[in-house]
Formats: C-alpha cells, sequence, structure tokens
C-alpha cells in the first residue's frame, strides 16, 4: 500500500511511487518531441514486452515486500527465497487451520461432515 | 564536446533554485539553459551510453531501464517542489545546447500554452483492485461441505462463479462512481490501461487506472474525498498516487505523431 504525501506540498521525493507507475508516466506520458537521437520507444518490440511483464508483477513484488527487478529481471534467487518463504508460510497456515478444523469434528464426536466451525476469520 | 544533451522537462524561470545536490540520469549534475524566457531542464550524458545505438541496446536492458526512469522522475519530482514542469518523455536527448534551444524556439508557442494550462496543477493517481481476499476468503471460509452428489457439487460451483461475478460487478460499479466524483472535482481526467490485467492478476485485477489533474489548492479536498470513498469501499481496493507531475495531460505537440 502506498502512503501518499497527505498534502501538495511540500511534495516527498516520489514517495510510494512504484516503479510500475513511474514506467508508466515517463515512457508513455511526457511530451514527445523529437531530438536528434532519434528512438521511438514504442517501436522496441522487447522492451515493450518485458515491459509489460514488469508492469504485470511489480504490484505482486510490492506486496510481498521485494524489489527483485532492480537487482535482477530475470528473478533474482532472493526474490524465489522470499517467495519460498510466503510459500510456506501459507502452507503452515493452511494446516494449522485444517488440524483445528479435525480438532473440532473429532471433539463433535461422530456427527462427520457437520458444520462445525463457527466461521474462523483470517 | 563529448557529451550530448538530456532534457528532462522545460519550464518557466524558477522562482527557487534547484537542489545544489540534485543528479539526472547517469548521475550526472542538472542544469538549467534559459532561452525565450523559458528554461530547459538538461544534464550532459555521454554519447557512449545515449547516441542511437547504445541508447537502444540500453532500452533492452530492464535494469538500466528502471534506474534512467527513476533517475529521470527524480529531477520531474524536485522540479514540481519549486513549478510547474511541462515534463519530456524519458530519453529526449539533443546534441548540444544550440540544438535544446532550437527545439524550443520551434515549440514555443506550444510550450507556452501547455504550461499556462498545467500551471498550479498536479496529477493524482488513482486506482482499484478489485480485491483478490474475498474470493478466497469465500472459497476458505466455507470449506465446502464435501459435496454428497454431483449435484451438489455443480450447485457450489455455480456459487462460487456466481460471488466471483458479483465481485467484478460490485468493483466496477465502484469504480465508476469513484471515477464520476473524482472527474467532477478535477480539470480533467484520463483512464489509462489497467495494469497488470492479463498477465498477473496477482495483486487482484486492477479494474480502474486513473489520472486527476487538479489545482493544488484543491488537492487536499480531492484526497479526502478519495479517503472517504475508500472506506466506502467494502471490498475493492484503492490506490492513491501523487501528487504528480501533470504527466498525463501534457498532451501532443500539434502535428506530431502521438
Amino acid at each position: 500500500m502506498t502512503t501518499p504525501s497527505r498534502l501538495p506540498e511540500p511534495y516527498g521525493p516520489s514517495s510510494g511511487a512504484s516503479l510500475a507507475d513511474i514506467l508508466e508516466r515517463v515512457l508513455d506520458k511526457g511530451l514527445v518531441i523529437a531530438g536528434d537521437i532519434r528512438i521511438n520507444l514504442l517501436d522496441i518490440e522487447l522492451l515493450t514486452i518485458k515491459l509489460r511483464l514488469v508492469i504485470a508483477s511489480v504490484d505482486k513484488a510490492k506486496e510481498m515486500g521485494i524489489d527483485w527487478w532492480e537487482s535482477d529481471p530475470a528473478l533474482s534467487s532472493r526474490a524465489r527465497r522470499d517467495e519460498l518463504t510466503r510459500e510456506n508460510a501459507e502452507l503452515r497456515e493452511r494446516l494449522a487451520r485444517l488440524e483445528e478444523l479435525e480438532q473440532g469434528t473429532l471433539d463433535q464426536g461422530t456427527t462427520r461432515g457437520g458444520r462445525t466451525s463457527p466461521k474462523e476469520g483470517p | 564536446m563529448t557529451g550530448l544533451r538530456y532534457v528532462y522537462a522545460v519550464c518557466r524561470p524558477l522562482g527557487a533554485p534547484l537542489q545544489a545536490q540534485l543528479t539526472g540520469v547517469a548521475g550526472a549534475p542538472v542544469k538549467q539553459l534559459p532561452h525565450h524566457g523559458l528554461i530547459a531542464v538538461v544534464s550532459e550524458v555521454p554519447a557512449g551510453d545515449f547516441a542511437e545505438e547504445p541508447l537502444r541496446a540500453h532500452l533492452e536492458d530492464l535494469d538500466w531501464l528502471a534506474a534512467t526512469a527513476r533517475a529521470h522522475h527524480g529531477v520531474i519530482d524536485a522540479l514540481t517542489m519549486v513549478t510547474t514542469p511541462m515534463p519530456l518523455r524519458l530519453a529526449t536527448v539533443f546534441r548540444d545546447d544550440s540544438a535544446v534551444r532550437c527545439m524550443i524556439q520551434s515549440w514555443e508557442d506550444h510550450i507556452r500554452s501547455t504550461l499556462e494550462r498545467l500551471q498550479g496543477r498536479v496529477e493524482w493517481g488513482v486506482k482499484v483492485y478489485l480485491s483478490a481476499e474475498p474470493a478466497h476468503a469465500a472459497a476458505a471460509a466455507a470449506p465446502a461441505p464435501k459435496p454428497a452428489s454431483g449435484r451438489d457439487y455443480l450447485r457450489q460451483r455455480r456459487q462460487q462463479t456466481r460471488a466471483h461475478e458479483d465481485l467484478w460487478q460490485q468493483a466496477e460499479a465502484f469504480a465508476s462512481r469513484l471515477h464520476d466524483k473524482l472527474s467532477a472535482l478535477a480539470e480533467e481526467s484520463r483512464l489509462h490501461a489497467p495494469q497488470s490485467a492479463a498477465l498477473s492478476g496477482a495483486a487482484g485485477p486492477n479494474v480502474l487506472n486513473a489520472a486527476y489533474l487538479v489545482p493544488r489548492a484543491r488537492s487536499e479536498e480531492f484526497v479526502e474525498v478519495v479517503d472517504r470513498m475508500r472506506d466506502d469501499a467494502a471490498g475493492p481496493r484503492v490506490e492513491l498516487t501523487g501528487p504528480w507531475a501533470a504527466y498525463s495531460f501534457v498532451g501532443d505537440l500539434p502535428g506530431e505523431e502521438a
């Protein structure tokens, strides 16, 4: 979640701006004036494909608190570790929930398949 | 003459000096280049990186691109603190100072009218995401009483699908209410392509990706309205970014290809 500066002034140094937001603006908006070095950014096919990939993954990565695109666009090992850690935590949580459910079912004795669990919020 | 001139923005003469230590792309110091009562904000960049061939190659390198984009935006951001800049697109590069002056001269009228239109305004970005959680939560919270029959199974599937469609409709309805409300407060608005819709779905699909041009003086009110609507939104996630320089509102040069 970004924390936008609450007031128009003073400006924080691009506080909370994600790379996707920045790329979207500096590559796609802004005045196009033909300079002496003529490169049409939109002509670069590989760039746009990669860019779409980056923009697609940025929010997810941001949520996980990692900046892999800055160090290694091809998914750094750190990013992979983080992903594993996250997955691990998720699985543990699920396991715990299942165990609780199972416990509840057993406590209820024989009514297997009955609605035993008072809905547990996440 | 070794370096090329990278131009970040054009603006009116600054009422306050730029931060002394402000650096631009490639870590070079940022300078003001005055001409005809306008200022081009430039830095010198090495031809070895910014001539056509190396630049083309660099642009394919995401790390380089990200660093350059951040540096470019950093300069625009610093300018926005002291003036209303007209940002140029990334990698607008000229041979030398006189080529930059030439550019200002040929587009002088357009630049002036654009600066006039943007004067004292900033851009706010608002995105709405279909929160990924409710769908998961719904699936997890009702740990599907094991379907007793095939018919049960199908009914459960239908319910899940319907719940998902409801969420979408709800989020889209909310996004359009929000957009109407914010457009009424803003002087101009732009709808951008949703980010990440096609490829990720990661943080929940992006339902609305909009930019609003708002006078500084009314920005506080704008932010408050977003906050209020955010609180009302049961489900969709609202993200506010800004204030940005008016990137999305500079428009095109007359007669130039977009």
